[in-house]
């Protein structure tokens, strides 16, 4: 069933503040094998300019996805989580995210399509600091697949 | 912020060091921990078999978090980045072996925009295929 699209538009309460640390910026930095001293090293990332260690540009992903929850699951809207796949992944930096970062996410619903049965949703999160600077904004289109996918599931794209 | 790479020495067509990522069953696993995606599709065969796909698959944000280096590591400062942007077209399939899957890497400048920033474009493939599609990152020279 194609979903309603009074929803377009509709922005969701803030996020309660992310504390980003240090170890779980190393933590990340380690799994995508990067190396970068930036990322783990408060004297490197200070030579960049930075006033502590800085996340690599898809961390904050974590935080959106987990935001952008409030919408895939708003029983209101109905949208087939089991179904869901990640179409197109896009962020807009305006400074990187550093240890000591309290971020609050606040998603807006900026599309609502349904293409062949499949139910697409568009969702740009805004994250702000403390001090409610904008800090980065991240653009996710997810896809629910049709119940009764017309194509392969693997030809849809990657996942989430 | 302070790339290494100066705007004036870059020109349209310019290419990046190339690079190539492996990834394998473990690489998912402390992927899913460090960034909190558990979708049983990234770990578990069977399950990913069960929804129709041919073998456990990488996590989207994992090749988009590869594929930056490429631009992270010609620039030396990640937080020169600007925009980055990816289609997600094929999934990366990881078999469960010792040599996995690799992602491979090339960029070239695409543009050269205002305000010392230039456009990446990069082309991402896995066992020959297009993983990642209108893959661009906007990124601020010295």
């Amino acid at each position: 069933m194609a979903l309603d699209q009074s929803f377009v538009g509709r922005t969701y309460p803030p996020t309660d503040p992310y504390e980003v640390g240090r170890e779980k910026i190393r933590e990340f930095a380690e799994a995508v094998g990067d190396a970068n001293p930036a990322y783990t090293d408060p004297e490197a990332a200070k030579a960049l300019g930075y006033a502590d260690v800085i996340a690599p540009p898809t961390f904050v992903f974590s935080i959106t996805f987990k935001a952008a929850g409030q919408v895939v699951q708003d029983p209101q809207l109905g949208l087939d989580y089991s179904r869901v796949v990640h179409g197109d992944q896009k962020f807009a930096y305006r400074r990187p995210v550093r240890a000591g970062d309290r971020l609050t996410v606040t998603s807006t619903i900026e599309a609502v399509k349904s293409m062949a049965g499949n139910d697409i949703l568009d969702i740009r999160g805004e994250v702000h600091d403390e001090a409610g600077e904008h800090v980065v904004t991240a653009w996710t289109k997810l896809v629910a697949r049709a119940a009764e996918p017309t194509e392969p599931v693997a030809a849809t794209g990657g996942e989430a | 912020m302070t790339s290494k790479i100066a705007y004036d020495e870059v020109e349209v067509g310019t290419e990046l060091p190339a690079r190539s990522f492996p990834v394998n069953r473990a690489t998912l696993v402390q992927y899913a921990g460090a960034s909190g995606d558990f979708n049983p599709i990234h770990w578990n065969e069977r399950f990913a078999k069960e929804v129709g796909l041919p073998d456990v698959i990488a996590h989207g944000m994992f090749t988009m978090a590869e594929a930056v280096r490429v631009v992270t590591d010609w620039t030396g400062d990640p937080g020169a980045l600007v925009d980055y942007g990816v289609r997600f077209t094929k999934p990366v399939v990881v078999p469960n072996d010792d040599r996995g899957a690799v992602i491979e890497v090339t960029g070239k400048v695409g543009a050269k925009l205002d305000d010392n920033t230039v456009r990446v474009d990069l082309t991402v493939t896995s066992g020959g295929l297009k993983v990642l599609g209108m893959s661009r990152a906007v990124v601020r020279l010295a």
